[in-house]
This record gives structure tokens, sequence and C-alpha cells, in this order.
């Protein structure tokens, strides 16, 4: 197990200097000078000059990739070139909140999403399936930018129950993980029920059921066990996508977090702190991947069989 | 009175009318084969005994079931679970698939003695490995720890035919028990099988295809074709004197080592599909001695010299 941790790990490192390679590249490539964002409307090309020296941005490209990757893998991600700090020091005040938010949508996720499923794939065919399963269509229909101001809508202004943007406390949470996770409830129920009912069509289903086994036991220990493996495969692939809705949920809650970093340094043309905040997202992805074989693998002894 | 005993029992999936009339019994402590090529409702006969026979769709139109005094047909879900395993085993046609791959194989036959005999986890441990080593298993102990994967079609099917047994049933159905595995462990799977019955006293209804594993294993024998009993008899009498024409091809074409399993080889024709079953004697398509009355006329299930057949020509 820990040798497949460490392997998993070393195949992660050319993926690692292909992800950073295009997120250097893509600032490099969208249009606009930050340069011009710093100096005054009249400042001389001399003095554009020498700003650009001093944030090593005259050098050639493969040069600033190598020097930018060299201090980013030490820890340093450079200077922000408009808030003016470092890089590292702005994804440590927000990475906290955009990982409590994500962790939170995955879990919430991934236990309504089962329980759902299970409960649609146990039913099916009937008013519970039937229900469950347009709730999930409405819910993975609805983009979840959309859904979190229908959100906060209702509950923040008509209610008034939860606030309506911010983080000060922990109710501030509440709907930006509703916003981020129904998305994510609809797609692991939607897995959950049909891999329930295809793992009930199986021989040893039929066996359990010869054997006397009582069906809510055979429905949770078994069958369900078993629907769980494309959960987990399915919840490691689209953690970017989680990652994703809550860099824009982040911007409509107003949030701090790494995606609202993301957004402003983006429009803000601050290089360094997109590129910082890219970074972290593209490791987050890798190692929630890298997270899912190793619950797969702990999960299902034949993938353990495959790994030695 | 037989432990169990079928009463002409009629089966339908759908529109399909798939078994007409099915009729035996099996007395206690009795190795009954159930014998027909692939298509002729062996499985759905197994599925009528264990009470699953809902769980893929059929229904039992007529007929009843008398499972040691008591009618099965009708009972409710919760006590036909508390004859399932415990009381009526099934040791089915394929190893490979029959057992939960990401559960140990200890677990999984632990499982049987704990719910249905009230075992606390180390007692029924304690059984299983008991029941591994019966079957002749080396290290029941790392055998027990291994999960499905790591062990081979035979040795799968002997954890199959140890679950079976796990709750001291008195009725095992093993359908096609060997159908599935390489040809030269067949004997042997099904000798181990036959002694552990035996040597419990326990009653076995043995399915399969191959006449040669009747006169290997069985007391008596029912021959199934097209959804309809053709013969049954002792297993003496009926290779002494088969009376119905089928049972006749099936001795005839008793499977040689090395042929593939599940195939008849040598019974010209093939069994009719459900949806055109011949009027009259279903057997009539690939009869030798057919005539005009076989094709208009279902032949009677009748006494002859020695047991039931169900053939409007067999001589006595
Ligand atoms: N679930 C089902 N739906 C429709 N037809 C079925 C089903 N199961 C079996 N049959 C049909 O019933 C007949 C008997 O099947 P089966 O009992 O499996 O035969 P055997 O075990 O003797 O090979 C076959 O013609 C088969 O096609
Ligand atoms: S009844 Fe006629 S067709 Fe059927 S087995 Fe007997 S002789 Fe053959
Ligand atoms: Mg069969």
């Amino acid at each position: 197990m820990i040798s497949f941790f460490i392997k998993r790990l070393l195949l992660l490192i050319p993926v690692f200097l292909a992800v950073s390679m295009v997120i250097f590249m893509i600032v490099h490539l969208v249009p606009g000078d930050p340069i011009d964002n710093l100096v005054q409307i009249n400042s001389t090309p001399e003095q554009k000059a020498a700003l650009a020296a001093k944030y090593g941005l005259d050098k050639p490209l493969y040069q600033q990739y190598a020097i930018w990757l060299g201090k980013a893998l030490s820890g340093d991600l450079g200077d922000a070139i408009i808030l003016r700090r470092p890089v590292v020091d702005l994804i440590a005040l927000n990475l906290p909140h955009s990982l409590a938010l994500g962790a939170l949508a995955l879990a919430f996720s991934t236990v309504v999403g089962i329980g759902a499923g299970a409960l649609a794939a146990i039913y099916k065919d009937s008013l519970i399936d039937r229900t469950t399963m347009t709730l999930i269509l409405l819910g993975s229909t609805v983009p979840g930018f959309w859904l979190g101001l229908l959100l906060i809508m209702l509950f923040a202004v008509q209610l008034g129950w939860f606030p309506v943007s911010g983080a000060r406390s922990w109710d501030a949470l509440v709907l930006p993980v509703l916003t981020v996770g129904l998305g994510g409830v609809a797609l692991v129920a939607r897995v959950t029920r049909v891999a329930m009912m295809e793992t009930a069509r199986k021989d040893f289903v039929m066996m359990l059921h010869a054997k006397g086994v009582p069906p809510w036991q055979i429905e949770l220990r078994h069958v369900l066990r078993h629907a769980l493996l494309p959960v987990v495969t399915i919840l490691s692939l689209r953690i970017g996508w989680i990652l994703g809705g809550a860099v824009t949920v982040e911007f409509v809650f107003a949030r701090p977090g790494l995606g609202s970093l993301l957004i402003t340094s983006l429009n803000q043309r601050d290089y360094p702190v997109v590129q910082g905040s890219l970074l972290m997202l593209a490791i987050a992805v890798m190692l929630g991947t890298l997270l899912g074989d190793v619950v797969q693998a702990a999960m299902d002894p034949r993938v353990r069989e495959r790994i030695k | 009175m037989a432990l169990l005993s079928v009463k002409d029992i009629s089966v339908t999936i759908g529109k399909l009318n798939l078994l007409d009339g099915v009729a035996f019994d099996i007395g206690a402590g009795e190795i009954l084969g159930l014998v027909g090529e692939s298509g002729s409702g062996k499985s759905l006969t197994a599925m009528c005994v264990m009470g699953l026979l809902p769980r893929i769709g059929g229904r039992i139109t007529e007929g009843s079931i008398i499972f040691d005094g008591r009618e099965m047909i009708g009972l409710p879900e919760v006590e036909l679970r508390h004859l399932r395993g415990k009381r009526i085993a099934l040791i089915s046609q394929n190893p490979m698939t029959s057992l939960d791959p990401i559960i140990r194989i200890g677990a999984q036959i632990d499982q049987v003695s704990t719910l249905h005999l009230g075992l606390s986890a180390e007692a029924a441990k304690a059984r299983s490995l008991d029941l591994i080593a019966q079957l002749r298993i080396p290290e029941p102990e790392a055998i027990h720890g291994a999960y499905p994967h790591q062990l081979s079609g035979g040795m799968k099917q002997r954890i199959v035919i140890a679950m079976a047994l796990a709750a001291d049933p008195d009725l095992i159905v093993a359908d096609e028990p060997t159908t599935a595995l390489d040809v030269t462990i067949q004997a042997q799977i099904i000798q181990i099988m036959v002694e552990l019955v035996r040597d419990r006293g326990l009653a076995l209804m043995l399915i399969t295809h191959d006449m040669g594993v009747v006169a290997q294993a069985c007391d008596r024998v029912v021959v199934l074709y097209a959804g309809r009993v053709a013969e049954t008899n002792t297993v003496e009498a009926i290779f002494a004197e088969p009376h119905h024409p089928y049972t006749r091809e099936l001795i005839r074409c008793i499977p040689r080592l090395g042929q593939a399993p599940g195939s008849l080889k040598g019974i010209p024709g093939a069994v009719p599909s459900v949806v055109d079953y011949p009027a009259g004697c279903r057997f009539n398509s690939r009869c030798g001695a057919a005539e005009d009355l076989c094709r208009n006329t279902v032949p009677a299930l009748e006494r002859k010299t020695s047991g039931l057949a169900a053939c409007h020509f067999s001589e006595v």
C-alpha cells in the first residue's frame, strides 16, 4: 500500500511539470500587460522597462519559467504585483476558506448523494425513486452561481436565516456549501443508483438471497458497498469540477478563498497571484485523484491485486 | 413422507409458459438427479424450490411445493428466508460469480452460521475453518482470510459447498455445480460433495445435463425436457431400462472427457425454444419414433414396469 502510494506520487511528477508549464504559459498568452497597470498613464518606455526588469518580465519565457518553478518548489511564489505582498501569504490567508468550503461541499455531496441514490435504487420505480430523481435532475441542471443567487434570495434576503455573504461565522458557510454541493449530490446520487441497480443483478446477490440474508443487509452491506467503488472513481475525477464550482461560488458569496483571489487577480492581471492560485488548485486536483486511488485500493481487493 | 414434494407446478415469466406440470419427490437423505439439456427448465425448477422465482420475475401459476409438511407457495418472504440457507441451501452453477468479490471468503461462510445458527463471530469462524478443512482445502486459515479472486474455480466451488453446509440444511439444491469448471476436476468435486451429503444424511437435488454424473452420484433421477417431466425412475432401473426415447438419447450421449461443458453432442436437433414448443409431445420434433398421435396429443406421465414416463409408444 505504501509503495503503491509512493509510485502514484512519482507518477504525478510529470503531470505536475506539464500542468505548471501550462499555467505559466496561459498567463503569458492572455492579452494585456501587467506593467500597464503598475505605471502612471504617462510614464516613459524606460520607466516601463525598468519595472519589467524588476519583476523579471524582460527575460526569455523559458528562463522565466525555470526561475519561477525553481522558486515555487522552494515555497516562493513571488510577490503580488498589485497587492505587493508575498503570493504565499495571500494563498495562506485564502486557502483555509477554500479548503473548508471544498471539504464540506464534498462531504455533503457524498453523504447526501449516496443516501439519495441508495434510496432511489432500493425503492426503484416507486414514488420515492421518481421524486428523488426528479429533484436530482433539477439540481444538476441549474448552474452553481445561479443556484447560489436563488439561495441567497430565499434564505438570506427573504428569510434572513443565513448571512448574505462573507465568512465571519460558521453559518456563512451553509449557503455556499449547498450551492457547490448540490451539483455533486446529483452526480453522486445518479452514479450510486445506477451502480446499485447493476450490482443487484449480479449472481452473487442472488446467492445472498439464497443464503437467506435479509434484503436490507444485502442492499447495505453488499450492493451499496460495490456501488461506492464507481462513486469514489467519479468523485476523484470530478474533484477539479467541485473546486471549480467553489471558485465561482466564492465570488458570488463574496467569500475569501482561492477562487476569489484568482478572479480578483485575473481582473487585475496580477500574474504571480494568478499563477500561484492556479498552481494550488492544480495540486489540489492531483492530490484529490491520488486520494481517490488510495481509497479505491482500500475498498477493493482486486484493485490492490492489480497494483502488486 | 417425502422431505420435498413438488406437485405439478407450472411456471410463467411474463407471457411465457416455461414449466408445465413438473412433479417429483425427494426423500430425506436421498440424492435426486434432475437431468436435461440446456433450456429444459432445470434452473427454473431450482428457483421454485428455493422460493426465489419472484426474484427473476417468475410466477408459479399452478401446483404446490411441500417442504417438510408445509406448503411453500404463498409463504411470506420472511418465512422463506428462514428456510433459505438454513433448511434448503443452494450451490449455484458458476462459482466464479457467486461469491462477493470484495468480501473475504471466510466472512461469506461465517455469514450463514451467524445468521441461521446464531453463532458468535469466533464460533462461526471455527465452524467455517472446520468446513473448509472437510472440503479438503489445504491451509483453511489462509483461505478463510483470502478474497475470491485469489482462488481457482474449483476452490471457489468448494467454498460455495462449504457455505451451503454451514447451517446444517436438510436439502441442498446444486444447479450444475461443476459445469463451469475444468473437466479434470468435475468428478472430484461431485465426489466430495456427495460424500459430505451422504455423511450427514442430507437430501440433494443434483441438477446436471450429464447422465454420467447421475450414474456416479444419484439414487433417483427425473428427466426434464422442454419444461415437462419426460421420465423418472431409480438410477439403476433407468439405465437398465429407459422408457422414454429422450432418456435413451441422454444415456447414449454421456459426455466424454474433453468435450465442451454444457453441450450434449450427439442428440440430433436442439431443444425447441419456448415460443415454438410443438403441440403434443414436445420431443416429437427430434424423436425417431414420432407418429401423428405424438403431434396431436400430450402423452401423460404414466406408470411403467418401473418408474414413470411420458411417451405414447414406450413399450412397457
Ligand atoms: N428470466 C427468464 N425470462 C424468460 N425466459 C427464461 C428466463 N429464465 C429462463 N427462461 C427460459 O426458460 C427455459 C428454461 O430455462 P432454465 O431453467 O434456465 O433451463 P436449464 O437450467 O435447464 O438450462 C429456457 O427456455 C429459458 O430460455
Ligand atoms: S410420445 Fe411420441 S414423440 Fe414423444 S417421445 Fe414418445 S414416441 Fe417420441
Ligand atoms: Mg440452468
